[in-house]
């Protein structure tokens, strides 16, 4: 059985999900990988975390990404390899793979955990409710097409041949209509997805005007501001700031949690964050017991006595 | 210009869920219900394009009869009409789901198409992220995805996704269908003559038959507590101290 991994990226800028989806996907077999347009400086990382072929697709109207774009030349690829196909639980994975499965008229099992394939049907646990809940599901088509939920897996390296082969495909005119037609860039500043520690708010923080001290403190340690649900509802802080479930999701260094009480719904959206600490009055909240460190109290107390201790030194 | 949205009716979110004794569904008795959060925002959506550019908005969703509250909310907030495509199943997989909605979406359209129709990117509790996309290829119109601003200039829809580098804009032709995101608006509150609308509006049922894919769901169970391992470093402002020697151990501070 040939097993592709859909890479995203854009315009060659590799989006790191993938190796997690290469990592879950090597547990049922040997890996390729597909890049879609050319751009084959991505193999040796792709080599790195198992692919032992990069299919570099290339065609002029896959230089950008297009939904339509990308998935037509995924299951062209797929027959002409006769292969299944994984793609990470990207919003672009996830959105090829359903016209993917469009297109194949096959079903598509998005947000996988764990995957036991066979030469029939293959079983799957897969995240629902943004976390809280896991399905168990069989899958049945000729075609197996999944996404690997973000951050169910730490992804691990395997190296592997990675050897390039080029594959063009046929593609209708028509796939232009879904292809990126503009960008604005992001003014350069540290942007929520990439900053290196997030400081986020949560009900406990109390009222809009207590988040200066969180922007300070954000500010005095190279951070971003985020928030959970409950305040972007209440207006306190602009959705762009929200992470969770249906908001942003993250994965800094550090993650400091401020009056978040850790609903499943924001701890998917943060679960990847490779330290996580917790400040809240609540000792039994699920941030503070989920945590790697804790400071129990109130917020509005303890950060601006973090500020103080950090402008002394 | 004709709007249709698409909602479903969830447990609300952040309720506690617990599951039937058998394994196949959210135990429900003691739960409230919405719309997924991104579909609020899609129906905000859907009365800010009418009352900017004129003509009709309606909802439609696939459920049990018990979605007509969802669809008599989202009147109560300003959408014209409302269509039910009943079923008697639970959990349809989402290719059922969008060949029915596909469907009676045609039905509802009876040759003249909605400009713009309005899917939520993935519904808050099985969150299959397709139903819009299949929908699309079923109805051969172009769809986006992801989708947190749209402008509409013309026969174009501007829409914009969010990226770790910023922003990405699509733009499509009308008829067309965009997937959006939570915090594309801001959804309003419902007005007193908004309820009343709600309570005397019809809702109009349109049947469609159910032919599953193939996704065959075995259980549900709860995910697995993590184990806990917090290290407690202090309690109240005293703890500031160590909080900083935190980060300074992190890399954070140098």
């Amino acid at each position: 059985m040939k097993l592709l991994v859909l890479v995203d990226h854009d315009r060659g800028v590799l989006d790191e999900l993938t190796l997690q989806a290469m990592t879950a996907a090597r547990s049922i077999g040997s890996i390729e990988a597909v890049v879609m347009g050319a751009y084959p400086a991505l193999a040796p990382i792709l080599a790195e975390y198992g692919a032992e072929t990069v299919h570099v697709v290339t065609h002029d109207l896959l230089s950008d990404y297009g939904s339509e774009a990308w998935a037509d030349a995924l299951v062209q690829a797929m027959l002409i390899l006769g292969a299944q196909a994984i793609a990470p639980g990207t919003d672009r994975g996830n959105e090829v793979m359903a016209h993917v499965g469009a297109l194949l008229n096959s079903p598509v099992v998005a947000n996988c955990n764990e995957i036991t394939a066979g030469d029939g049907d293959w079983s799957i646990v897969r995240t629902r409710w943004g976390g809280s809940l896991l399905e168990e599901t069989t899958l049945t088509a000729d075609r197996k097409l999944l996404t690997i939920t973000p951050h169910a897996v730490v992804a691990e390296p395997a190296p592997a041949a990675g050897t390039v082969q080029m594959l063009e495909v046929e593609l209708n005119e028509a796939v232009a209509r879904t292809i990126v037609a503009d960008r604005v860039t992001a003014d350069g500043g540290i942007t929520l997805q990439t900053a290196p520690v997030v400081v986020a708010g949560g009900r406990g923080v109390g009222n809009p005007e207590n988040f200066a001290a969180l922007d300070e403190l954000a500010g005095l340690i190279g951070g971003a501001v985020g928030c959970s649900r409950v305040v972007t509802n209440n207006g306190w802080r602009s959705h762009a700031e929200q992470v969770g479930q249906t908001g942003t999701r993250v994965a800094p260094d550090l993650y400091i949690a401020c009056g978040i009480s850790g609903a499943i719904q924001h701890w998917v959206g943060m679960m990847g964050s490779k330290r996580v600490l917790a400040i809240n009055t609540d000792r039994e909240a699920p941030m503070v017991t989920k945590a790697d460190y804790a400071v129990i109290g109130d917020v509005n107390e303890i950060v601006p006595a973090v500020i103080a201790a950090i402008k002394a030194r | 210009m004709k709007v249709l949205v698409l909602v479903k009716r969830v447990p609300a979110p952040g309720a506690k869920i617990n599951i039937t004794a058998d394994e196949q569904a959210v135990d429900t008795k003691n739960l409230g219900f919405a719309m997924s959060p991104h579909e609020e925002c899609g129906v905000e959506l859907a009365v800010q394009l009418v009352e900017a550019h004129g003509g009709t908005s309606t909802v439609m969703t696939l459920g049990a009869q018990e979605a007509e509250e969802q669809l008599r909310y989202a009147v109560s907030l300003g959408v014209d009409n409302a269509i039910l495509v009943p079923t008697d199943v639970d959990d349809w997989d989402p290719m059922a789901t969008a060949k029915a909605l596909a469907s009676a979406i045609t039905e509802a359209e009876a040759g003249e198409p909605f400009d713009l129709i309005i899917f939520g990117n993935e519904s808050a509790d099985s969150g299959g992220y397709q139903v819009g996309i299949r929908a699309a290829h079923a109805l051969d119109r172009p769809i986006v995805s992801g989708i947190k601003a749209i402008e509409i200039d013309g026969e174009m829809v501007k829409a914009r996704r969010q990226t770790v580098a910023g922003l990405e804009e699509y733009r499509l032709t009308m008829p067309a269908i965009v997937a959006v995101k939570e915090g594309i608006t801001l959804p309003r509150y419902p007005t007193m003559k908004g309820r009343l609308n709600a309570r005397k509006a019809e809702v109009v049922a349109s049947a469609q038959p159910h032919t599953p894919g193939g996704q065959k769901r075995v259980r549900l169970v709860p995910a697995p507590e993590q184990a806990s391992n917090t290290v407690v470093l202090g309690e109240g402002p005293e703890a500031a101290a160590r909080i900083v020697d935190l980060l300074v151990e992190l890399g954070v501070l140098s």
